[in-house]
């Protein structure tokens, strides 16, 4: 395989297991500060029990993130250095403010949740979960906002340097608030939501079907239903919004998402299909006209197809296709069990229907799916571009890295991750075997 | 009157990565002595003295590394894409250790708990040496071409001065993480840190010595042809003093003083290299005119300037927080149901 590749399949290796990790520990980070905050006010030790279980959890899960997260902030100089001297104006800024404003924040405060119960008070422990929440949603912030902004380009200009062309500042807010930053953060928050709410829920109604901490995994079970319920629907309303968004912006993007070929025509909307791009042809089921109304409003508008880019401007298709339409049945599927569930756990019915508990169960992976391969079709979707319009992927990589020294290190990432993903399941399946513990003595 | 941002950033990534080196610094030396106290309980001592702090002390490092990415692009491309495999041995070294930490506590069995300790010493102490080689290599000089590029191999940044730098740095932050154990820790674990820490100190010095008199041999440019600078001056009269002040601290039982002198130390010795190669940043060996400085690898000056309003809002926060979480865990280590 040639430098390229490599290069493209370890950033594609580390970023997608990396974001195993932070959704859930923003979702979880809610969930925590909720059932803390409930103990507060109550004063029923079931939630006391709860928080500390679900903070073990997160305790995992957050080290786990931090481990994987730190491969991350250097690859871009390890491996696209050419990408690096080219965005570092505008992309480093970004990067450097997560570290500043949200990891400082999350590690720290983490400390106190984690070792702190005997050391401060109620009420300064919960202000440090409030606090790892809020570093958990300031990183995924920055760290979107730096992505978007390859997505659309704005607040900078081109300039010449010595060793080639670069992306200056013009406009930091302008940077910040590009056109698609806040449906994506929006987008990629919910997602991180529905991770951390459809854990708490399956292991929850695991327990449940067990028979097991059944006064705890009730009142956990509702909380994160309740999450899971509100973020689903919110996400589908941000989806649509992220989607028109693409529309706009990256027309080629949205049009392989949906397999629209025709340059200029009015577009039908596959429910699912195969897309044959030697022949330009889409097989599967369609609604005529519905993918213009979604956009526009309008069934007989013309959407610009996947024809009006010369072959080496479009992205992979049939990829993006298959992703970007697992996605949207993975969030579809999840907003109706989790409406159906809260439904039957409102009227106090939900422990009567294993069958509904089971699926809540396997639920976790669904999130996880939708994620992934949201973001598979985010940027495989940008793609020939690294920087959309600006700079190609193929003249982003680190020219004096070998290929033999990817290879060798991509070979490392995939042992050791695949060991780091075992050991992870292994631990945290321990974790929930163990379950909550009651709290005897009221702090 | 108009501030040279250049050099502004210059000092702050300085003091980031500096921040780094004394915070991270004394949980790599408590990671590479870790296997010299053979008792379970011992051990868990040792890593829970460091436990609610290693985490954020390495995010001094991911900071460093993101504010390097935005001031000076140039430096952190050519760096970290020059240093490939050294950098991913390191990132490795970070994984195992941050892991190795977190999944030892999870399991009693002693082969799983041997296992994670011999994984976060070994990582511990490569992740030093490695950061010592690379420190090594940028007062040395890279071989860099005229597009900023490295041209050199891993076998090269693998020389005698670098090694020497590398085994420098790995005594001397054993040392100050065996400084940190002393405060932690009491009774007999205390003692037998100290004898320890004795012998660490004659290592130190033997190779602190050496490393400076080859230093002084071989980069001129950096050392001898300085000396009539006040403040290179100050600052060289300064290490030498600091480095006799440890073993009298130390011999009279002043613990926060020995670990005072060992964090001070290591400020006063990265200041001196940053003092010595300003304006360079990775200086180019043997094509002086290729180096890459805090001028020609800067970010422009309006996203310094930015760049400068965020770390003002920003690090007096980071440190008001940094301060509060040591003042929480203050103290000798105690384990209890939430130790690892």
């Amino acid at each position: 395989m040639d430098l390229e590749t490599l290069s493209r399949l370890q950033f594609a290796l580390t970023a997608a297991f990396h974001y195993v990790f932070p959704p859930l520990s923003i979702g979880l980070g809610i969930l925590l500060v909720t059932m803390e905050g409930w103990y507060l006010c109550t004063r029923d030790r079931v939630y006391l029990s709860l928080t500390r279980f679900w903070a073990k959890i997160f305790g995992l899960i957050f080290a786990l993130g931090v481990a994987t997260g730190i491969v991350l902030e250097f690859q871009f100089g390890t491996n696209w250095s050419t990408y690096s001297r080219f965005v570092g104006d505008v992309f480093g800024s970004a990067l450097a403010a997560e570290g500043i404003f949200a990891f400082f924040l999350e590690s720290g405060f983490l400390a106190v949740v984690l070792f702190g119960w005997e050391r401060v008070s109620p009420a300064f422990h919960f202000l440090a979960t409030v606090l790892v929440a809020l570093g958990a949603h300031l990183s995924a912030v920055w760290i979107i906002v730096a992505n978007s902004w390859q997505q659309t380009p704005a607040g900078y200009h081109l300039v010449e340097t010595a060793t080639g062309r670069r992306a200056e500042i013009t406009d930091f807010w302008e940077l910040v608030f590009n056109p698609s930053s806040l449906d994506r953060l929006t987008h990629a928050l919910l997602g991180a939501w529905m991770a951390g709410a459809f854990l708490v829920v399956s292991v929850s109604a695991w327990y449940l079907l067990k028979r097991r901490h059944l006064e705890p995994s009730k009142k956990s079970l509702r909380l994160g239903l309740v999450l899971a319920a509100l973020s689903s629907v919110l996400q589908l309303l941000s989806g649509h919004g992220s989607a028109s968004g693409v529309a706009v912006n990256q027309p080629a993007k949205l049009a392989a998402f949906e397999g629209h070929y025709p340059a200029s025509e009015p577009a039908e909307l596959y429910l699912f299909g195969w897309v044959d791009e030697a022949s330009e042809e889409v097989y599967g089921p369609s609604l005529p006209g519905l993918l213009g109304w979604m956009i526009h409003g309008d069934a007989d508008a013309a959407v610009t197809g996947l024809r009006a880019f010369p072959p080496e401007d479009r992205p992979p298709v049939n990829l993006v296709f298959q992703a970007y339409h697992l996605m949207v049945a993975l969030g579809l599927g999840l907003i109706g069990l989790a409406l159906l569930a809260l439904l039957l756990d409102l009227l106090g019915t939900l422990e009567r229907h294993p069958f509904i508990l089971r699926l809540l169960v396997l639920s976790v992976l669904g999130p996880q799916i939708a994620n992934q391969v949201g973001w598979m079709a985010a940027e495989v979707g940008r793609q020939p571009w690294l920087v959309q319009g600006l700079l190609r992927t193929s003249e982003g990589f680190s020219p004096t890295v070998g290929s033999a020294e990817v290879l060798f290190s991509l070979s490392l990432f995939i042992l050791v991750y695949l060991l780091l993903g075992a050991l992870f399941l292994h631990l945290l399946f321990d974790k929930i075997q163990h379950g909550p513990e009651p709290v005897e003595v009221a702090r | 009157m108009s501030v040279d941002l250049n050099l502004v950033w210059y000092v702050l990534v300085g003091l980031l990565f500096a921040g780094y080196a004394v915070l991270d610094g004394f949980d790599l030396g408590v990671g590479g002595l870790h296997l010299f106290s053979k008792k379970d309980e011992e051990r868990r001592l040792q890593l829970n003295a460091i436990g609610p702090v290693w985490d954020g002390n390495e995010v001094w490092l991911v900071t460093g590394g993101g504010a390097l990415f935005a001031a000076f692009p140039e430096v952190y491309a050519t760096a970290f894409s020059g240093f490939y495999l050294a950098f991913m041995l390191l990132l490795f070294a970070l994984i195992t250790r941050a892991v190795a930490i977190e999944f030892r506590s999870k399991k009693a069995a002693p082969a799983w708990r041997t296992v994670w300790d011999i994984a976060f010493s070994l990582a511990s102490a490569l992740a030093a040496l490695l950061l010592g080689v690379a420190l090594g290599n940028v007062l040395r000089g890279l071989p860099l071409d005229a597009k900023h590029e490295f041209i050199g191999t891993f076998l090269g940044l693998l020389n005698p001065y670098a090694l020497l730098v590398g085994c420098q740095v790995l005594a001397l932050l054993a040392l100050h993480g065996g400084c940190y154990l002393v405060l932690k820790t009491e009774g007999p674990l205390q003692a037998a840190i100290r004898v320890r820490c004795g012998r660490i100190l004659a290592g130190f010095i033997l190779v602190h010595v050496l490393t400076t008199v080859t230093t002084f041999l071989t980069l001129p440019h950096l050392t001898i042809e300085l000396l009539d600078d006040p403040i290179f001056l100050l600052l060289t009269v300064s290490s030498v003093l600091l480095v006799a002040s440890i073993p009298r601290a130390m011999g009279r039982g002043e613990d926060l003083r020995a670990f005072l002198s060992t964090s001070a130390l290591i400020l006063c010795l990265l200041g001196l290299v940053g003092y010595a190669l300003f304006p360079s940043m990775l200086p180019s060996d043997p094509s002086p005119e290729f180096s890459l400085t805090a001028y020609n690898a800067a970010s422009s000056s309006k996203t310094l300037g930015i760049m400068l309003l965020v770390a003002a809002v920003g690090m007096p926060l980071v440190l008001a927080y940094t301060g509060c979480i040591y003042r929480i865990f203050r103290g000798k280590v105690r384990l209890d149901s939430t130790s690892y």
